[in-house]
């Protein structure tokens, strides 16, 4: 049996991607590029007295990987409606026996 | 009433909670059971996936072992966060779409094998009851620090309460406790990183006020000889910080507790953002724990360090703690002074650190002088995250065998109420294995916790991800792959280890020091990384997977069901497959 295709499923999957990538390279470069590869010269700066190599490493990549999260729900959200595949409770289907 | 009272009454009103929402969510279904009838919102499901997450290593030792290791404890901090973005970004919304109870449901459907299957079952049961061992383990020793009871006894009063809400409302029961088991643990957490806080530096933010006592504790750990406490790369070398990050960013997207918790929520989009609660939830803890780090070891050195032993003794918070056997202060060089070195040990291996790490967290509110009833929260708080940790492994460990193993290999035509009967049975004997092993650990628990994240690095990560984003992958190459990463991490932790691990065969010395540099907790970025090589390489030698698989991909894919897609019921699904 084959999925029809009722919107371009390419086109979306592709964006998705897009999307995923783009956020992951950010993940790379916050978290094991600054906060352990170039730690050292980081903390040549400091910000409020802690070096900044320091704080990235402890506190501030944290805070960008929270804010990546918030990112992809918002970016997907926007791209499920843009496509028309968001869920509505006629498309969603979950159990039901237990409530 | 005193710090033994209050903490009764804590222990007491938190437990008594447990069992009211235990009795609340019971459930009458395997859906419920599993899934929790795949009716939790996003916010309540990331509440859920932090106390699931936040184990009693995370509460009790991790603020220590960052005290102990300065910026390197950031493998920590980076790495049980940075999972959950390959989590939300690669996994969760797939997963949802996808639709099942278990982990091994996905990688054997996707895998169209039993084989794969089974692979799967057994990775997941082994990380679960590591990791399992340990929460009870430290249910036990909280129990006794706190309350003076035997650890034995301790460990059985969890197994009771586990049992109780863990058989009747399955993972129905698991998610509304955790939620209340969240809300405990992180009020006990913060609480007195707030009130030290404000008593350092009149800033009752944490992360803000390390800004005025970090440069000082620079100071004081250089003045006194220690190593410079920003200064990266003193514990563990610059290739270790890297590889283990990355083990543990990748084993977090890759155990099955959390992955499971995925599975629950009412739509994709609800399991998108319940990523975003979760780890917005368990943010608030991790960038607070490295502030309790920075200011318990400043309090500690300034007002104990080169102070003569006899009074820095007669402190009534280390007197306490003397006692408990996790300080065990000692004039190493006979000057009649406390040294910087013998508080927290030096390179030199005479000089052991008189502070056990777990005192940070536990002895902190002592230390700040916080009023009874706060510190006799912190118990509440601990015994909080290792119950709820504990009970999300032991529903993986029952669908493990009663899902995968009796209803879709042994049983398959089994009735529901059966599968649920059958679940029921064995999330009880899972707990009373965990419960074995909290009581009587093997020697090498504690140094298997590299085991869990590095096998789940290397065997679920990889096939996950490529069932998702690669159709061509295929089963040959999944099975493969798995087996190779699983393999080679098992033996490689097993010969850096070997001492701990296999010291009942008088093995002394390990069989090799390290992988070319990587210590065991790393290995796992190479079990990984040899995972996705087999795989890809494979997946190319073998034919492709047949069109339905191909068809399943393609639809985990759209978050609103594809006209003509053959819709999934778990009521009446199952084992079809």
């Amino acid at each position: 049996m084959t999925v029809r295709h009722t919107f371009d499923q390419v086109k979306y999957w592709r964006r998705t991607v897009r999307r995923i990538l783009l956020l992951l390279s950010v993940w790379f470069l916050v978290g094991p590029v600054m906060s352990i590869i170039f730690v050292e010269q980081l903390n040549q700066f400091s910000i409020g007295g802690i070096p900044f190599g320091f704080w990235m490493g402890q506190q501030g990549s944290i805070y960008v990987f929270v804010l990546l999260i918030l990112l992809n729900c918002i970016l997907a959200d926007r791209l499920d409606r843009e496509f028309d595949v968001h869920e509505t409770p006629e498309t969603t289907r979950h159990v039901v026996s237990d409530h | 009433m005193g710090i033994q009272e209050w903490t009764y009454v804590m222990v007491g009103l938190t437990f008594a909670l447990y069992i009211g929402i235990a009795i609340l969510t019971r459930v009458k279904s395997t859906a419920g059971f599993y899934v929790a009838g795949q009716g939790v919102g996003a916010l309540a499901n990331g509440m859920a996936t932090a106390a699931d997450w936040m184990s009693a290593a995370s509460f009790i030792s991790m603020a220590g072992l960052i005290a102990f290791m300065g910026y390197d404890g950031a493998i920590y901090l980076m790495g049980w966060t940075g999972g959950y973005v390959l989590l939300a970004l690669l996994l969760a919304p797939f997963l949802r779409k996808f639709g099942k109870y278990t982990v091994p449901d996905f990688v054997g459907d996707r895998y169209y094998s039993r084989t794969a299957r089974v692979v799967a079952v057994i990775a997941a049961i082994f990380i679960s009851f590591t990791y399992v061992a340990g929460q009870m383990r430290g249910v036990g020793i909280v129990f006794s620090r706190f309350l003076g009871v035997s650890i034995e006894l301790g460990v059985v009063l969890g197994m009771i309460i586990v049992a109780f809400y863990a058989v009747m409302g399955g993972m129905k029961g698991v998610t509304y406790t955790q939620m209340a088991q969240y809300l405990v643990l992180i009020f006990a957490y913060l609480a007195p990183a707030i009130a030290i806080a404000f008593l350092l530096t009149n800033n009752p933010l944490p992360q803000a006020a390390i800004g005025d006592i970090l440069p000082k504790l620079n100071q004081i750990t250089v003045d006194l000889g220690l190593t410079n406490y920003a200064a990266p790369f003193t514990e563990l070398s610059f290739i270790n910080v890297l590889f283990i990050t990355v083990a543990l960013m990748v084993g977090t997207a890759g155990l099955p507790h959390v992955i499971v918790r995925f599975y629950t929520t009412k739509t994709v989009k609800a399991a998108r953002w319940s990523t975003f609660w979760a780890l917005l939830f368990i943010a608030i803890l991790y960038t607070t724990a490295p502030t309790i780090a920075i200011f318990a070891k400043y309090v500690i050195l300034d007002t104990l360090a080169n102070r003569p032993v006899a009074e820095v003794q007669a402190i009534p918070w280390v007197q306490n703690w003397t006692q408990t056997g996790l300080i065990t202060l000692k004039d190493v060089n006979g000057d009649g002074l406390v040294q910087a070195a013998e508080l927290f040990g030096s390179k030199t291996p005479e000089i052991k650190a008189a502070i056990d790490r777990d005192i940070i967290v536990l002895a902190t509110p002592e230390i700040a002088r916080l009023a009874p009833w706060l510190i006799a929260l912190v118990a509440a708080g601990g015994l909080a995250a290792a119950l709820s940790t504990a009970s999300g492994l032991l529903i993986v460990i029952s669908s493990a065998i009663a899902h995968d193993i009796y209803g879709h290999l042994i049983n398959p035509t089994a009735p529901d109420e059966k599968r649920l009967l059958v679940g029921r049975i064995t999330t009880f004997l899972a707990v009373m294995v965990a419960g074995f092993f909290g009581i009587y650990p093997p020697g090498f628990v504690a140094e298997v916790v590299a085991f869990a994240f590095g096998l789940a690095a290397a065997s679920f990560f990889p096939v996950i991800i490529l069932g998702i984003f690669w159709k061509r992958a295929t089963k040959q190459g999944a099975i493969l792959g798995m087996l190779t990463g699983l393999v080679f991490t098992a033996v490689t932790i097993g010969m850096i280890r070997a001492p701990q691990i296999f010291a009942f065969l008088g093995v002394t010395q390990p069989i090799i020091p390290d992988f070319f540099g990587i210590n065991a907790q790393g290995v796992g970025t190479v079990g990984m990384m040899l995972n996705f090589l087999v795989m890809w390489i494979v997946s190319l030698m073998t034919p492709p997977p047949p069109q339905e698989v191909q068809d399943m991909v393609e639809r985990i894919r759209y978050p609103r069901l594809l006209e003509g897609a053959q819709a999934f019921n778990p009521t009446q699904d199952p084992a079809t497959v």
